[in-house]
C-alpha cells in the first residue's frame, strides 16, 4: 500500500484517491512540479482560471451544485493571497473546499524570498484550518485529512501550503487511512432528550414555522426529502434564507418565500408572530433576525446545527438539538410518530388563514412599465422561459441579487449559487463556471449586476477555453444599485460614488472575448432576447438596460423588527432612524 | 439540556443589538483548553480571541504530554456568560483542539501564577522588602548588595497585593507567568487525556 513518490507525485495521487476530477488552478513557480504531473495524466482535469479569485468561487459553484468538495490550485504569494476572498467566502457560506497553494522552498521561509508570503497566517482566520507541510512523508496523509476537516460537521475550506521542495522530495504515500487518529469527529447525531423536547413543541405548536438554511443543503439530499416530508406530514409552514433556497420546493404548499432584510412579508410576519419556530441549518445572521431584541418575542425556539458555536450565538433558543440536519430530522420524525404523530390542526388552520392574510399584501408586486424593463418583470420572464429546463442559477451581489431570490423559484437543492455570507460581488461569474463544468449539458445562468460582472469578467474567457456556455444575464441599472438604494433611504439622496458612468458595450465586449451578446431595452422585446440566449450553444452575455433607480422591497430597514417592514415606495419616508444608519 | 442557562433575549454580539452593553453582567472564567501540539496553534487560539473581540486576561501555555503531542492552554477571560459560552463554542470548533474545560463552573480547582518581582534599594526599605518577602513566602532567587529579585507564587490577587506593597519600596520591574490552573482532588475532568 505505502508507496515511494515525489511530493508532487504524491499530490495528484492523493486527489485521485479522493475521486477528484476536476481542479481550478492557476500555475507560477512554486508549484511548477505539480503541474508536471498533472500535465502527464488524464484522470484529473485542470481548469484553467483567468484570476486566482476566480478558481475560488469556480470551485465554490462546483461544490454546491454537486455537494461534491471543490479542489482549487494556485502558486505561491500573489496566488494565494488573490485566493484570499474565494475563501472567505467559502467560510461564511460553508462551502467544502480544498486550495493547494505553492511555498518558496523550506529552507528559504522566512526570507522575504521571491512570491513568499505567510500564506498559512494570512488564510488562518479565512480557513476552516490550515497545513504548511514541510515535510513529504506527512503529505498525502494531510491531503486526506484535509478532505476529512472540509467535508465533515460544518464544512468549509481548507488550505495545504506545499513549498516546492517538498514537491520535489520523494516521500513515502501511504494511501486515504490515516495512519493515527485525527481527532476531528463532529457530533453528528442529536441529543436524545432535546429530540424529545422538539417533538413535544411540534405537538403543542398552534402558529409553527420552519425557518431553514443553507445547512440543510450542506447535510444533502436527504435532509431536504426529510425536511418536504415533516412539512408536509405536520402543515407546517416553511420559509427559508437565501443559502437555503430550493431544499423546500418554491412550489411547494407550506412556501411562504424566503425571509429577512428582503423577504416576503409573510414570511418575516410569520417568525414575528409564531409560537414555535423550528431553525434548521441555519443561524440566526442579522439580515435574518432584524433588530435582535424584538426578534419573534413570543415563539419557543428549536434550533437544529451541525456547529455549536452557532447555538446561542445571537439569539438564546430554549431547544439546541446539535447534529446533523439529516440525521436529526429523521429522529425527530421517527420519535414524533411513535408517539402519534399529533398536531393541533385545528390552531394550525387558523395560523394558516392568518397567513394568507398576510400573502393579501402581494409584497412583491411593483409597477409595471410599457416603456422600460423593471427589473422584477426581467426576472419573472426569465423563471417564466426558463423553468422548465434544468436549470443552475448562479448570482452576482446586490439588487439582483435580491430580485432572483424573490422572483426565481427553487423546486431542488443545489440549484441556487450566491454569496450570502460574504456578500462577494464578482462571485457569479466565475461560480457560473465552476458548476457549468461539473453539469456540461445543463443551462447555467448569471443573472448579474453590471457592477459585480465587472469584478470577474475575464473569466468570460475560461468558459470560452472550455466551451462551458454560461448565460450572463446582466441587470444593467448602470448603478451600483444596492448602494443606491441605500443612499436614498439612509444618507439624504446623496449618490456618492454610486453610479458607474463609463460602462463598456457589453455585446461588442462578448464578441471580443470570443462570446456572443445582444442588448435589450424594449419590455417588448425581452422575450426574444431570453430565447436568443438560450438558444445559442455557448457563452452569451445578455445586457438587459432595466430600471435605473428601482428599489429593492420588501425591506426590514436595518435596526428594525420583523413586522415593520417597508413594503414600497410609500412607506419609506423617515422609515430609517439615525440608530439604524450606523448597522450595516 | 439547558446547561448554558442563559437569559432570554439576544447576545450583545450582534449588529443589532440596541441594548445597553454594561447593562450585562461581565464574569472573569478560567478556561483550560488542551490543543495537539501543531505548528500555529497558539496562533490560532489567540487569533481567535483577537478576531471575535473576547478578551484575554491572561494566557499560558506548554506542552503537558510529550508523547501524545498536546499541550495545555489555560486562557482567563472575562465576558458576559454568552460570550464565555460562545468562546468555549468556538475554541471547540477548532480542529486542533481535543477539548475544552471551564474550570471556572465544572469543577472546584487552584489557580496559580508566578512572579519575578525585582526591588532595588537599601538601608530600612531593603530590609522591609526582605521582612514582606518573608511574609508572602516569596523566595529570593537573585541579590545584590542594592537589590533582590523575588520569586513569588500564588493566586493573582496576592500576587497583586505583593507588587503593590513593592512600589514605594524600590519596584524595577515585574515578569509575571500568568495563571496555570488544575481541578482540585484525584480525577481527571471528563475526556480529559494526557498528563493534565
Ligand atoms: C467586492 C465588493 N465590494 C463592494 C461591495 C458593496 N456593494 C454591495 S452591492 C453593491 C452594488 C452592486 O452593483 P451591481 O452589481 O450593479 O448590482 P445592483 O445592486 O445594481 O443590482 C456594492 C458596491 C460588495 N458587496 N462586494
Ligand atoms: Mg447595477
Amino acid at each position: 500500500m505505502t508507496r515511494q513518490m515525489t511530493g508532487a507525485q504524491i499530490v495528484v495521487q492523493a486527489l485521485k484517491d479522493q475521486g477528484v476530477d476536476t481542479v481550478f488552478g492557476y500555475p507560477g513557480g512554486a508549484v511548477l512540479p505539480i503541474y508536471d504531473e498533472i500535465f502527464k495524466q488524464n484522470d484529473i482535469r485542470h481548469i484553467l482560471v483567468r484570476h486566482e479569485q476566480g478558481a475560488t468561487h469556480a470551485a465554490e459553484g462546483y461544490a454546491r451544485s454537486t455537494g461534491k468538495p471543490g479542489v482549487v490550485l494556485v502558486t505561491s504569494g500573489p496566488g494565494a493571497t488573490n485566493a484570499v476572498t474565494g475563501m472567505t467566502d467559502a467560510l461564511l457560506d460553508s462551502i467544502p473546499m480544498i486550495v493547494l497553494t505553492g511555498q518558496v522552498p523550506t529552507f528559504m521561509i522566512g526570507t522575504d524570498a521571491f512570491q513568499e508570503a505567510d500564506t498559512v497566517g494570512i488564510t488562518r482566520p479565512c480557513t476552516k484550518h490550515n497545513w504548511l507541510v514541510k515535510d513529504t512523508d506527512e503529505l498525502g496523509e494531510t491531503i486526506h485529512k484535509a478532505f476529512h476537516v472540509a467535508t465533515s460537521g460544518r464544512p468549509g475550506p481548507v488550505l495545504i501550503d506545499i513549498p516546492k521542495d517538498v514537491q520535489f522530495a520523494t516521500g513515502t504515500y501511504f494511501g486515504t487511512e490515516p495512519t493515527r487518529p485525527w481527532n476531528y469527529n463532529p457530533q453528528v447525531k442529536g441529543d436524545s432528550d432535546a429530540i424529545m423536547d422538539a417533538v413535544e413543541l411540534i405537538e403543542r405548536a398552534e402558529r409553527p414555522i420552519l425557518y431553514t438554511g443553507g445547512g440543510v443543503i450542506n447535510s444533502g439530499p436527504e435532509a431536504s426529502r426529510l425536511l418536504r416530508d415533516l412539512a408536509a406530514s405536520t402543515g407546517f409552514p416553511v420559509t427559508s434564507t437565501l443559502m437555503g433556497l430550493g431544499a423546500y420546493p418554491a412550489s411547494g404548499k407550506a412556501w411562504l418565500g424566503m425571509l429577512g432584510m428582503h423577504g416576503t412579508y409573510e414570511a418575516n410576519m410569520a417568525m414575528h408572530d409564531c409560537d414555535v419556530m423550528i431553525c434548521v441549518g441555519a443561524r440566526f445572521d442579522d439580515r435574518i433576525t432584524g433588530r435582535i431584541d424584538a426578534f419573534s418575542p413570543r415563539s419557543r425556539k428549536v434550533h437544529i446545527d451541525i456547529d455549536p458555536s452557532s447555538v446561542n450565538k445571537v439569539i438564546h433558543v430554549d431547544v439546541p438539538i446539535i447534529g446533523d440536519v439529516a440525521n436529526v430530522l429523521s429522529d425527530i420524525l421517527e420519535a414524533w410518530r411513535a408517539r402519534g404523530a399529533r398536531t393541533r390542526a385545528a390552531e394550525i388552520e387558523d395560523w394558516w388563514t392568518q397567513i394568507s392574510g398576510w400573502r393579501a399584501m402581494k409584497c412583491l408586486a411593483y409597477k409595471p412599465s410599457p416603456t422600460v424593463i423593471k427589473p422584477q418583470y426581467a426576472l419573472e420572464r426569465l423563471e417564466a422561459l426558463t423553468k422548465d429546463h434544468d436549470r443552475y442559477v448562479c448570482t452576482e451581489v446586490g439588487q439582483h441579487q435580491m430580485w432572483a431570490a424573490q422572483f426565481l423559484h427553487f423546486d431542488e437543492p443545489n440549484r441556487w449559487m450566491t454569496s450570502g455570507g460574504l456578500g462577494t460581488m464578482g462571485y457569479g461569474v466565475p461560480a457560473s463556471v465552476g458548476v457549468q463544468i461539473a453539469h456540461p449539458e445543463a443551462l447555467v445562468i448569471n443573472v448579474a449586476g453590471e457592477a459585480s460582472w465587472l469584478m470577474t469578467m475575464q473569466e468570460m474567457l475560461t468558459a470560452v477555453q472550455y466551451g462551458a456556455p454560461v448565460k450572463q444575464f446582466i441587470m444593467n441599472n448602470e448603478r451600483l444599485g444596492m448602494v443606491r438604494q441605500w443612499q436614498q433611504l439612509l444618507h439624504g439622496e446623496r449618490y456618492s460614488q454610486s453610479w458607474s458612468e463609463a460602462l463598456p458595450d457589453f455585446v461588442k465586449l462578448a464578441e471580443a472575448f470570443g462570446a456572443k451578446g445582444a442588448q435589450v431595452s424594449d419590455p417588448a422585446d425581452l422575450d426574444d432576447a431570453i430565447a436568443q440566449m438560450l438558444a445559442h450553444d455557448g457563452p452569451f452575455i445578455l445586457d438587459c438596460l432595466v430600471e435605473k433607480h428601482e428599489n429593492c422591497f420588501p425591506m426590514i430597514p436595518s435596526g428594525k423588527a420583523h413586522n415593520e417592514m417597508l413594503l414600497g415606495e410609500a412607506s419609506t419616508d423617515g422609515a430609517i432612524d439615525t440608530s439604524g444608519a450606523v448597522l450595516v | 439540556m439547558n446547561a448554558l442557562a442563559l437569559k432570554k433575549g439576544a447576545s450583545s454580539k450582534s449588529a443589532y443589538n440596541l441594548r445597553d452593553p454594561h447593562a450585562e453582567r461581565v464574569e472573569r472564567h478560567i478556561i483550560a483548553v488542551l490543543v495537539d501540539n501543531e505548528s500555529g496553534v497558539l496562533a490560532r487560539v489567540i487569533g481567535l480571541f483577537s478576531g471575535r473581540g473576547f478578551n484575554i486576561d491572561s494566557l499560558t501555555v506548554a506542552e503537558v504530554d510529550h508523547l501524545g503531542h498536546l499541550s495545555r492552554i489555560t486562557v482567563v477571560t472575562s465576558g458576559t456568560p454568552e460570550v464565555i459560552e460562545q468562546i468555549k463554542a468556538q475554541l471547540g470548533r477548532l480542529v486542533p483542539v481535543v477539548d475544552v474545560h471551564d474550570l471556572t463552573v465544572e469543577a472546584p480547582h487552584v489557580e496559580r501564577e508566578l512572579a519575578l518581582v525585582k526591588v532595588r534599594g537599601t538601608g530600612a526599605d531593603r530590609v522591609e522588602a526582605m521582612r514582606m518577602g518573608e511574609v508572602f513566602r516569596a523566595h529570593i532567587v537573585d541579590t545584590t548588595l542594592e537589590s533582590f529579585v523575588f520569586e513569588i507564587t500564588g493566586a493573582p490577587d496576592k500576587i497583586d497585593t505583593f507588587i503593590e506593597l513593592m512600589r514605594p519600596l524600590g519596584l524595577v520591574n515585574v515578569a509575571r507567568t500568568g495563571v496555570a490552573a488544575i481541578t482540585r482532588g484525584p480525577g481527571k475532568l471528563e475526556r480529559e487525556r494526557g498528563h493534565g
